[in-house]
């Protein structure tokens, strides 16, 4: 079996930043593990601009970005073609290679291996089921790594930042964008997204409407949709079902570490620790999606924690204050904040909430409030909650909501 | 090419029969209209080889179920098809049901499955944990079991062509005529000349019978939706969680799958479908319940894939088999609802009739074995072997040597759905987020319904 001191599984965004951060702070023997036969995770085929800014001072696009991630962690060596069946206990990481099976060891284990979109058939869509239908990330792939144009009209469903990617990814195959489709009675992306969609791309923008069936077979030939006009049937001979991420958690979920229900992800401390301190956890894979430069940010983060930890500068932690997610709170991450604290955050305590609310979210400790701030929350958004282990040392259990809402 | 015989139906059944009559050393052909074969019935049901405990008593159908199941035991080693051991049980959930359980028992061992017995609510929470609580007892039949809806007429038909047998995919019948004592069948690929001809169509029986006389029945389908929960959930079911049945259904089952994952349903839902059957959200939403109801941990568990099949139904239960001695016919219909179990028998048994009225077998002493691919999780996969190479759907664990494989050799996949049957690839929780680009660049140009338009550089 061979042993290292970091085995980093997957090669996206975060990983291979906890890589460079890890090299850099003079852990020598870090290894990165990837599935694909190459590195650089979901940018690689996001191929419009909208990358790098915060990291490396220039506009990348997804592909330009992913070399650059994977130029920075030179040094670390990357197995591509790796896949990671399972983990197990002390360190134990079980992986299939173009040779065989082989099982790894390492004194610390950081999980990295992203989120993903939901299909249609999880989300039990009727109709029939013909080829055509796709999500943004197998569009993606299809027009920027396979380079075919997989249809010529398509509606895209959904209207999370995600949805404006598909957008980008039809225009450059030359498909045109039908309409596209929010169930809810805002778009969900923000800024002045819908105005974007009308006028860049021409696609019609409908709100409140419920796919009610795909139709054709053995392609595509249209949905049947329901809005506030009625019902009526859209002929397209592509489908795609945006957003709704899941972190890709197999792994995770059959393994002795604890996965939050709500989030998807595995619960961890504000040091990117899982419930088994020797894995860490970073970046998509810690809830659904962030844009890159956040999971970049986690990946270097969650590396400083591993290399405080590996030199005994992160102490086990003594007690814990769990953080239960209530009402309007779709999920918080970390779920659970580590005592003793003696280290900056590596994981801010970051939510999601259900649907758009005003109201004033705070964090209860039994009848005691911990922390509130009166807030405007959107679903979709990145939400930060400034409450540190101190304000919470002696507290077991925390809930978060929001108190006295009204929905916008 | 010359042929005695032409079947017309790539169905299980269909392909059964192929084998049979190619190993009977008869020169056959089979006209499928699909692009590849299990297009109809047999493209999605719930894959359990059934021992026929429930069959109506003295029927042809349960004749050819028992004498199916002993043969896929016999040669499921040599074909490489799966068996997941797992018994079934109908479980009482109220007073009524359980005073059924008895007649049930009574009807199995009449039926020749003797080692069914009565579990008393204790040793039933022993064999199933994470049923829900309230069962009043069950009739466990340790004979009933899980196999895989799409390797076995596989391994049939690859078994035929290795006889001799000839298969010919988007080939549809058309009509036919009967000139002196051969069938003059119309087929979108030409005109075939045969002396003999099976109607094997499945979803079309009637339609196909229509060549050879005023239909005597007429196909009902009868849908069956299913959800697939992730293989996490695996550990939750043992046996094949059967509901104690009514006049009219089977109900609802919650069982493994070859696959690894834990399946729901069929509802039974009378339709005008016969082709491309649709899901619909409130059915499914209501098999999720429904599973949930009887396995409450399955709460914790995500939904990965939906599918529906069609049942080809008649009017009545029994299958409808028959030959037309004087116009070199044999009618395989109406075979609804046991036809994965029960092809081999059917096989033997239209076998039977052919040698009766129609011409002679000789079997062959050395047949030629043909195994297929493993698709099922309870043995080791490609993957888990030495120098897998590339893993290119990773839900599913599928290497690029199984796809190769499964677009080559003597009856290469024909469209993506069948390459999908072939090797589980995109089948899994993702559905092909991450595959599927890979897929239709190693398919390239080799499946039908694939996008191949090429983007401008
Ligand atoms: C369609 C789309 C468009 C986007 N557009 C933008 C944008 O314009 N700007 C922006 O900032 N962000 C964008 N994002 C978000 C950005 O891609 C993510 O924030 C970022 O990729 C997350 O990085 P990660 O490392 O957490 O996960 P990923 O990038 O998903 O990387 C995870 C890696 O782990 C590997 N892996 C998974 N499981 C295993 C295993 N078992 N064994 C081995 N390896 C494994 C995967 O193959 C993958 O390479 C977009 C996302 C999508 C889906
Ligand atoms: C929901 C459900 C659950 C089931 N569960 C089980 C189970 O657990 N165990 C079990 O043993 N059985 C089960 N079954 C039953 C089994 O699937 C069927 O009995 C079996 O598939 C019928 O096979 P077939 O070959 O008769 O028909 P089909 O599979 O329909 O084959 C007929 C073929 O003929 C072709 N065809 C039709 N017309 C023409 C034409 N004119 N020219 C050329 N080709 C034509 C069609 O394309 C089709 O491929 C289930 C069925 C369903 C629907």
């Amino acid at each position: 079996m061979s042993t290292h001191e970091v085995i980093i599984v997957g090669g996206g965004p975060a990983g291979l930043a906890a890589a460079t951060e890890l090299r850099r702070l003079g852990i020598r023997d870090v290894v990165v593990l990837e599935r694909e036969q190459q590195a650089g995770g979901v940018p690689r085929h996001c191929g419009h601009p909208g990358f790098g800014w915060r990291e490396f001072r220039r506009i990348l696009s997804g592909p330009a970005y992913a070399e650059r991630l994977v130029a920075s962690a030179a040094g670390v060596p990357v197995r591509t073609g790796t896949t990671v069946t399972a983990i197990e206990p002390g360190g134990v990481v079980q992986t299939v290679t173009p040779k065989g099976r082989e099982t790894l060891r390492a004194a610390r284990v950081l999980l990295a291996t992203g989120t993903r979109e939901t299909p249609r058939s999880a989300q039990l869509v009727s109709g029939t089921r013909p080829s055509g239908v796709f999500n943004t990330g197998s569009l993606q792939q299809l027009v920027y790594l396979a380079k075919v144009k997989p249809c010529t009209r398509a509606v895209v469903v959904g209207s999370e930042l995600v949805a404006f990617s598909s957008l980008l990814t039809l225009r450059h195959a030359g498909i045109r964008a039908v309409a596209l489709l929010e169930e809810s009675d805002t778009v969900l992306a923000p800024g002045p997204a819908r105005l974007a969609a009308s006028v860049l791309f021409g696609t019609q923008v409908i709100t409140s409407a419920r796919v009610l069936a795909v139709q054709g077979s053995p392609r595509v030939t249209g949905v049947e949709i329901e809005h506030p006009g009625g019902r009526e049937i859209i002929a397209c001979d592509g489908v795609v079902f945006s957003g709704r991420f899941v972190p890709e958690a197999a792994i995770l979920r059959t393994s002795h570490l604890q996965v939050d229900p709500r989030s998807g992800g595995p619960v961890v401390d504000q040091y990117a620790r899982t419930t088994d301190s020797l894995f860490f956890a970073a970046g998509n894979l810690l809830r659904p999606v962030e844009a890159s430069w956040t999971a970049w940010t986690e990946g270097r983060a969650a590396a400083r924690a591993i290399a405080a930890s590996l030199r005994g500068n992160l102490p086990e932690a003594q007690h814990h204050t769990h953080l239960e997610a209530r009402g309007a709170i779709r999920w918080i991450s970390p779920q659970r904040l580590a005592h003793p604290a003696p280290l900056p955050v590596a994981l801010p305590l970051n939510l999601r909430v259900t649907h758009p609310l005003r109201g004033r979210l705070r964090v209860m400790a039994g009848t005691t409030e911990l922390w509130s701030e009166r807030r405007r929350l959107l679903p979709e958004r990145r939400v930060l909650l400034p409450l540190s282990a101190e304000q919470a040392t002696s507290v077991a259990e925390a809930v978060i909501d929001v108190a006295d809402p009204v929905a916008l | 090419m010359k042929f005695d015989v032409a079947i017309i139906g790539g169905g299980v059944v269909g392909l059964a029969i192929l084998r049979r009559l190619a190993l009977g050393g008869v020169s056959a052909v089979l006209l499928e209209k699909g692009a590849d074969i299990l297009s109809g019935a047999s493209k999605g049901n719930s894959a359990l080889l059934h021992t026929g405990f429930d069959a109506p008593p003295g029927s042809l159908e349960l004749a050819c179920m028992r004498a199916g199941y002993a043969e896929y035991l016999e040669i499921r080693e040599r074909l490489n098809l799966p068996l997941v051991v797992t018994g079934g049980l109908v479980v009482a959930w109220n007073d009524a049901e359980a005073a059924q359980l008895p007649a049930i028992l009574a009807q199995a061992h009449r039926n020749g499955v003797t080692d069914a017995v009565k579990l008393d609510p204790a040793t039933l929470y022993s064999r199933e944990p994470h049923l829900a609580p309230g069962a009043l007892g069950a009739v466990l039949v340790p004979g009933e079991h899980v196999i895989d809806a799409w390797s076995a007429p596989l391994a049939y038909a690859l078994q035929a062509l290795a006889h001799g047998a000839s298969i010919r995919r988007g080939c549809e019948v058309l009509g036919g005529e009967r000139r002196g004592d051969v069938w003059m069948l119309a087929t979108s690929q030409g005109e075939l000349r045969v002396p003999v001809v099976i109607n094997g169509a499945g979803l079309y029986g009637d339609r196909v019978e229509g060549i050879a006389r005023t239909p005597p029945f007429s196909i009902r389908p009868r849908k069956g939706q299913f959800v697939v929960f992730d293989k996490t959930a695996w550990p939750l079911v043992n046996a094949i969680v059967l509901p104690v049945p009514t006049e009219r259904t089977k109900g609802v089952l919650v069982c493994r799958t070859a696959y690894g994952n834990v399946l729901a349903g069929p509802t039974a839902e009378e339709v005008d479908e016969r082709e491309a059957p649709t899901v619909d959200q409130a059915a499914l939403e209501a098999l999720v319940q429904k599973a949930r109801a009887l396995v409450p941990a399955l709460a914790g568990h995500g939904v990965n894939a939906v599918y529906a099949g069609l049942r080809p139904a008649t009017e009545s239960k029994e299958y409808r088999i028959e030959a037309l001695a004087d116009r070199g016919w044999i009618t395989v219909a109406g075979i609804r609802s046991t036809g994965l179990t029960g092809s081999l028998g059917i096989a033997s048994h239209v076998a039977a009739l052919y040698a009766r009225d129609f011409g002679s077998l000789r079997e062959t002493s050395a047949p030629i074995w043909t195994p297929v691919p493993n698709l099922c999780e309870t043995r080791e996969r490609p993957w888990q072997a030495a120098d897998p190479g590339e893993i290119v759907c990773h839900c599913e664990m599928v290497t690029r040597h199984e796809i190769d494989a499964a677009l080559s050799g003597p009856l290469p996949a024909g469209d993506l759905g069948g390459l999908k049957r072939r090797t589980r690839c995109m089948m899994g929780r993702c559905q092909g987020f991450y595959c599927s680009w890979r897929v239709t660049q190693l398919a390239s140009g080799r499946l039908a319904d694939l996008p191949a338009e090429p983007l401008p550089a």
